[in-house]
């Protein structure tokens, strides 16, 4: 028995160290969550692509997790040739870190984001509640659903853009604006740690009466559930740019440069705006953008992050979500 | 003899002596329902869901999530990650559980204690302290970067946080064998000249091979299934450091719940499996006590 036992062992030792092993060039894209999707479809275009230019196979490989975890991984060490992460402050760590140059962000057309998302509302079927704008999330009785701001950074962008509706509405009265937000939070029953966890929170355990959620991941949920759900786009918003880039250390250590590189670049091609599109993400390029009215209302008007009102994102970071901070002072009521 | 702790245990009730009065039966109705329905409501009912979800949308798709590329690679992964770690832990295992009692040696205490330590520790901790030692900002990161050599975001790291979690399970179960035993024969032994290698293959290991055989088969059970401290240094690399339990974690986020369900089930039949060789291993071991004792 007992040597047959060690006989199993050997045998299995055979079997695992035996198997084959794949070599071909290889390219690591560490991503956030909402995209698994998208680079699953965009990797076999440029498999394609790459392989017509060059001919020359490459393998893709993906890596998905929130955005601050992911760009923290990068940072220990993950050795990622390109990173398209939930946030420009994110890639920014990166660079502090040493990983990549300054000034990634005008390397590429748009601030290196082929494509952008916004902040919509997912509410049930046939809106039972009216929730129509921004104003609506505060009002009695409505229970709300967001992932938290100190967590995630699409609650950062929930957050930021209540807060540009709210600068409009009370005209600049920053204490008016601050009740409000705080209004809404009021109203916020479970507040989840990512974007993922508030959206199953939503969908399907069927807490709350509104969603603030990604376009795409809205889009996702509808597609996941028809005819339980719908999408309502506020008549402003947020513009989330989430950005792209390539990895310096690490593509100049392994030799990965020019792949990496087009790798990003390509995403901005015809075909790569498409495949955007149709993950509901809204197309960089304003011609492809056209294509895909039948999804994305456009008429909305959407305030950026470098808007004076916020200032870029290291300053949004630490006047809102430091330690603290408004949502803090908010929050700890 | 050798006597292992998992067979002081029987599980026919020792009988109450004479004269004994027997218990309130409603004391006993209620404890035997409440261990019933513990564990039901805990460990039968949450496997049963992952079974019939498994197969939920048909043969076919089970067999397609099961057989789909990333699977496969995620478990020759595991497979890989499980048999360096319980080959590991079974020579540190047998070394630690000889020197300890065998031995009298300084620091005897600290070893014990530091055995220990994987089962206090929380997963995290270990995922974290492979991070911090061995990362880019860790300070063996320039001796590792001149030398090539990728330890976390790569499968050593996957090893050694595996190795790190089931430490205990091996040396843990052989020290009170060994030490029960005491040492005679192998005093004997050497006094009618016999080497290292003999006495250890044809005096300790015969006395040693069950618990050695039963510690082997949890420590791979405890390996295939581990989540944490790997996941902190895996980096989540699809297809090269994605491991079984982090795929199926990967799946469920994708919103491909029956996917996800059907690979649980890949883990769920191996630990049956596990489970079923630990009881054949229990029933000969017993088997062959008793055969001794004549």
């Amino acid at each position: 028995m007992f040597k047959s036992f060690i006989s199993v062992m050997a045998l299995a030792a055979l079997l695992v160290f035996a198997a084959p092993v794949l070599a071909d060039r290889e390219l690591i894209n560490v991503s956030y969550d909402p995209t698994r999707e998208l680079y699953e479809v965009y990797n076999a275009a440029f498999q394609k692509h790459w392989l017509k230019e060059k001919n020359e196979k490459v393998t893709v490989v993906q890596s998905h997790g929130g955005s601050g975890k992911q760009a923290r991984s990068v940072i220990e060490g993950n050795e990622a040739d390109v990173v398209t992460l939930a946030l420009a402050i994110d890639i920014t760590a990166i660079e502090d870190a040493g990983l990549i140059k300054s000034g990634w962000q005008s390397r590429l057309p748009n601030n290196s984001s082929p494509y952008t998302s916004t902040i919509v509302f997912l509410v049930r079927s046939g809106n039972p509640k009216n929730i129509k704008d921004w104003g609506d999330l505060a009002k009695d009785g409505i229970g709300v659903i967001t992932p938290n701001p100190k967590t995630s950074g699409g609650a950062r962008w929930n957050y930021l853009a209540a807060w540009a509706w709210a600068d409009k509405e009370y005209n600049h009265d920053e204490k008016a604006i601050i009740k409000y937000i705080k209004k809404v939070f009021d109203n916020v029953l479970v507040l989840d740690s990512g974007a993922r966890g508030s959206t199953n929170t939503f969908v399907q355990n069927g807490q709350g009466d509104v969603l603030l959620a990604w376009e795409n991941e809205a889009y996702l949920s509808l597609a996941e559930r028809p005819g339980e759900l719908e999408i309502v786009t506020p008549p402003t918003s947020i513009l989330a740019e989430p950005p792209v880039a390539v990895v310096d250390v690490y593509v100049d250590k392994k030799g990965t440069r020019e792949l990496a590189t087009e790798y990003l670049k390509y995403l901005y091609s015809d075909e790569g705006q498409r495949i955007a599109g149709n993950h509901y993400y809204r197309p960089s390029n304003p011609e492809i953008l056209k294509e895909f009215t039948k999804y994305f209302y456009l008429s909305l008007k959407l305030i950026t992050i470098d808007d004076p009102l916020f200032g870029g994102w290291a300053k949004a970071q630490k006047y809102h979500f430091s330690d603290g901070g408004i949502f803090d002072q908010i929050y700890t009521k | 003899m050798a006597i292992f702790n998992f067979q002081k245990a029987s599980l026919s009730p020792a009988p109450f002596a004479r004269g004994y009065r027997e218990e309130n039966p409603l004391i006993r109705r209620i404890l035997i329902a409440l261990s019933l329905i513990f564990t039901l409501l805990i460990l039968v009912m949450p496997l049963l869901v992952v079974i019939s979800q498994a197969f939920g949308t048909g043969w076919d798709n089970f067999w397609k999530a099961v057989t789909n590329i990333f699977t496969l690679k995620a478990l020759y992964l595991s497979l890989i990650t499980t048999f360096s770690a319980v080959t590991a832990n079974t020579v540190f295992g047998l070394a630690a559980a000889w020197a300890l009692s065998r031995y009298n040696f300084k620091g005897q205490g600290f070893l014990i204690t530091m055995i220990d330590l994987p089962f206090a520790i929380s997963p995290i901790i270990a995922g974290l302290i492979f991070i911090l030692t061995y990362g880019r900002l860790g300070w063996m990161n320039s001796f590792l970067q001149e030398h090539q050599i990728k330890i976390v975001f790569a499968t050593p790291g996957l090893i050694m946080a595996t190795i790190f979690v089931t430490i205990p399970f091996v040396a843990r179960e052989l020290i009170p064998v060994l030490v029960a035993r005491g040492s005679d024969e192998e005093q004997a032994a050497v006094l009618m000249g016999a080497g290292f290698l003999t006495i250890f293959w044809r005096v300790t290991l015969p006395h040693i091979k069950w618990a050695l055989i039963y510690s082997v088969i949890l420590c791979a059970a405890r390996a295939m299934g581990e989540f944490g401290a790997v996941s902190v240094v895996s980096g989540h690399l699809r297809g090269k450091t994605n491991t079984l339990p982090l795929h199926i974690e990967i799946l469920y986020n994708e919103h491909h719940y029956n996917d996800a369900f059907a690979v649980s089930a890949i883990l769920v039949i191996t630990s049956v499996v596990i489970l079923t060789a630990r009881s054949v291993v229990e029933h000969i071991s017993k088997r062959e006590e008793r055969s001794n004792v004549r």
